[in-house]
């Protein structure tokens, strides 16, 4: 009964209940929604679908097994490797295109200002705009492929968004495989840090479950084989076009981040770092970049959690059916709405939230942790 | 946002004012260029009822594909417009019908005297255990084949007859230069083009077996249509999946391709937009192997249950099915009227002769506009052919759709 004393408390308390409830229950409430009903049959029989009392039965674990492991959601884990892929190139290409525009106008050239906002502009932008006014750039007969002609070059032959070509195709029955290497071999480095830094009980917890995990796939990993059969999937090009005006628009915004950290670098650290001798190359590479870093993972974070819900951008530029450019929020919303599965399609829903919150929880996890410390 | 808030407000206002009655919701996706033959439509429907406010719930989107998912919200949510659009078969009767959503419509087409009026395979296209649940407004065909019949002479070339001798026609062709004698649009076309293949190869009996479980997909004869549906592939423009169907039909127009199988909205739009005369401008033939048989697919409006405006609704599928109302709405449309009464004198040359196909062809269902199997195969039809155009495996993609259909309950 003490917080009932405290008049402030209590009024605090009051003002955030409303949000509270509501946050409850429309974002909350939904997600456990959400994941019930992927558990569930609903929308398998088409009497249920969507009748006005759906006879929903739970089935457990059925859809995501069907997902990951059926004959027929082929689609699925292609959109999957589609979102790999997509997030790998846009937060590269946003963060490099950011950084080098960052750095030229840190150096003061004339007009920074205006260069500034015309940079910064196409973040103005909503995706569908910029999804339409780069599908008709990308078009196979105009736009980007008529460029070469204005230099007396043949056409471009590319195509853009419809291209069917895939490289670095990999068998989806190796990924268990490779995903425990990968993850080993980061544990490895995790743990090689925690040992220089002087931490031996993490250093040698890492140590242990990056061995477990090496031993795992190097023994039994290669036996588990989710498919029957050899599928494979790689890296569509037709996501060129896509990562192309995804990093037009949002690498601007990245652009202002790391201009902003810049400017909070103080001048006194570069004078001082040209008195000891290091050259341009070494102050931005000892100095300067090792300062922009905590700026590098919050526009990694921001940009990671876009480009894994993109939806709006891909629907404006090749349609919510160009199989080739698909990605997991595209095939829930058909999924769910065209095929009338709607438990499977809450499945995929669920998975997407699990890869956003796979980047966004311990990014707040590292924040909190480091706010309760200062 | 103020345009959304505005409407939003509308609807509020709408859902309050409900108990004056006098109003009648019709949900559809005609907007554009289908807009003026709704609209004549609605005006027909104020002249006879001058008291009923008409709201006209358009969600735009081609073949509907916005529009359905606004329809399944609202269906869900319990608040079903009056009246709906949405294609007559099994995408009525796999999504509504079965979920028991409608109205069965038995006794309005006795009492309005239509169980003659419309054809029998249409009939049993709309019925579900011996009910009828929709009222078609219009017929469109989707197994023809366009040309521009100059160019064919220039190339000394005939619409070929079967999908045998297509793929010669295509060598000939291509010998000639055309590097590629069949027009294809985006992915939904390219569906369209494997139901016309299909019909071709299997024939209007297997072509049907299909859908009602009786041809397994992964049978050696519907394996070969993927086979044939690849040859015919090799004919196509490689940017098919960047074109819409205009674009495609553009294609044939300018010369740089032959032929393109698209349905007779492709009519309406070359002679509407494009300003072309039937006959002289653009030709046309059933698609290869598939004379005799009329593919079809409907538009039509059912009665959903628990409607706010029954008396009104009713009314509306009485005006959408009578000879004077199919008849103002198709020609304006590009469609024939789904009765077999209408009055040939009000449309043109190329509907006339369609008109004159559906009184005599066998019909049948078209699978990519909803009449032969429900959404949740249509829908996953699309990785099938996913599966195809990245394999060229015939058998491949032929195991993935019957493992849809199993999963379904096709034809069950």
């Amino acid at each position: 009964m003490r917080w009932f004393k405290n008049k402030d408390t209590l009024y605090g308390f009051l003002v955030i209940l409303p949000s509270l409830v509501l946050l409850g229950i429309f974002v909350y409430g939904f997600i456990f929604q959400t994941f019930y009903t992927s558990l569930t049959d609903w929308g398998r029989d088409p009497a249920q679908a969507l009748s006005a009392n759906p006879q929903i039965r739970f089935t457990g674990f059925e859809n995501y097994r069907e997902l990951f492991g059926g004959f027929v959601d082929a689609r699925f884990r292609q959109d999957l490797f589609n979102t790999f892929y997509f997030t790998l190139f846009f937060i590269l290409g946003c963060l490099g295109l950011g950084l080098t525009l960052a750095i030229v106008l840190d150096r003061g050239p004339k007009g920074e200002g205006f260069f500034r906002t015309v940079f910064l502009f196409p973040m103005s932008l909503s995706f569908i705009v910029t999804g339409t006014i780069w599908r008709w750039m990308l078009q196979p007969q105009g736009g980007v492929n008529q460029l070469p002609t204005l230099v007396g070059l043949p056409r471009g032959e590319f195509g853009w968004l419809t291209s069917r070509e895939q490289i670095w195709q990999v068998s989806w029955n190796d990924l268990p495989f490779f995903t425990a290497l990968v993850v080993g071999v980061v544990l490895a480095f995790v743990a090689a840090a925690a040992f220089r830094g002087g931490e031996r009980r993490r250093g040698w917890i890492a140590t242990g479950s990056a061995g477990l995990l090496l031993l795992w796939a190097l023994t039994l990993g290669r036996t588990l084989q989710p498919l029957p059969f050899d599928e494979m999937h790689g890296f569509n090009l037709a996501f060129i076009g896509i990562i192309l005006a995804a990093v037009w628009q949002m690498s601007g915004y990245t652009m202002a981040l790391y201009l902003a950290g810049l400017r909070g670098i103080p001048e006194e650290l570069r004078e001082a770092a040209r008195v000891d001798g290091a050259s341009e190359w070494q102050l931005y590479l000892r100095v300067i970049f090792p300062l922009l870093a905590p700026i590098t993972l919050s526009a990694m974070i921001i940009l990671g959690h876009i480009s894994l819900k993109i939806f709006d951008l891909i629907f404006a530029m090749a349609g919510p059916d160009n199989a080739p450019t698909d990605v997991p929020a595209l095939l829930m919303y058909i999924t769910t709405f065209r095929a009338n599965q709607i438990a499977k399609g809450a499945a995929i829903g669920t998975i997407l939230l699990l890869l956003v919150a796979a980047v966004i929880v311990p990014y707040l996890y590292s924040q909190l942790k480091s706010e309760v410390r200062r | 946002m103020r345009k959304w808030l505005f409407t939003l407000a509308a609807a509020a206002l709408g859902s309050l004012a409900l108990a004056q009655s006098g109003r009648l919701e019709i949900f559809s996706w005609w907007a554009g260029d289908e807009g003026p033959a709704l609209q004549a439509l609605i005006d027909l429907y104020k002249k006879r009822y001058p008291n009923v406010e008409v709201i006209n719930a358009t969600v735009t989107g081609g073949a509907g594909v916005n529009a359905k998912a606004v329809l399944k919200t609202r269906m869900l949510g319990g608040d079903p417009p009056d009246s709906f659009q949405v294609h007559a078969g099994q995408e009525l009767t796999g999504t509504w019908v079965v979920a028991d959503r409608m109205e069965d419509l038995t006794p309005l087409f006795q009492q309005e005297g239509w169980m003659n009026r419309f054809p029998k395979g249409l009939i049993d296209l709309i019925s579900y255990k011996g009910k009828i649940y929709s009222v078609p407004v219009n017929i469109h065909r989707s197994n023809v084949m366009w040309y521009v019949p100059a160019k064919l002479r220039e190339w000394g070339v005939q619409p070929p007859k079967t999908w045998a001798e297509f793929l010669t026609v295509c060598q000939t062709l291509k010998s000639k230069g055309l590097e590629a004698p069949l027009a294809l649009g985006e992915n939904w076309t390219q569906q369209h083009l494997w139901e016309s293949v299909a019909l071709g190869v299997l024939g209007a009996d297997d072509y049907s077996k299909l859908w009602t479980g009786q041809l397994r997909f992964n049978d050696p004869k519907a394996v070969a249509v993927w086979n044939t549906f690849g040859r015919v592939l090799d004919c196509a423009n490689k940017d098919a999946s960047g074109l819409s169907w205009q674009q495609a039909v553009d294609r044939v127009l300018e010369g740089k391709a032959a032929f393109n199988i698209m349905g007779d909205w492709a009519a309406g739009y070359m002679t509407t937009t494009k300003g072309l005369k039937p006959g002289e401008g653009f030709g046309w033939a059933p698609a290869p192997g598939t004379a005799g048989v009329f593919m079809m697919l409907s538009d039509s409006f059912g009665l959903p249950k628990g409607v706010k405006n029954r008396t009104n609704a009713l009314n509306w599928l009485r005006l959408v099915g009578s000879k004077e109302g199919q008849d103002a709405f198709n020609p304006l449309k590009g469609s024939i009227a789904a009765r077999t009464d209408s009055d040939p004198s009000k449309y043109n040359a190329y509907l006339q002769s369609a008109m004159r196909d559906w009184r005599s062809n066998r019909i049948v269902g078209s699978l990519v506009h909803g009449a032969v199997a429900p959404e949740s195969f249509m829908s996953q039809f699309g990785t099938v052919m996913e599966i195809y155009l990245s394999s060229r495996n015939a058998q491949a993609a032929a195991n993935a759709a019957q493992a849809i259909a199993n999963q379904v309950r096709l034809g069950q």
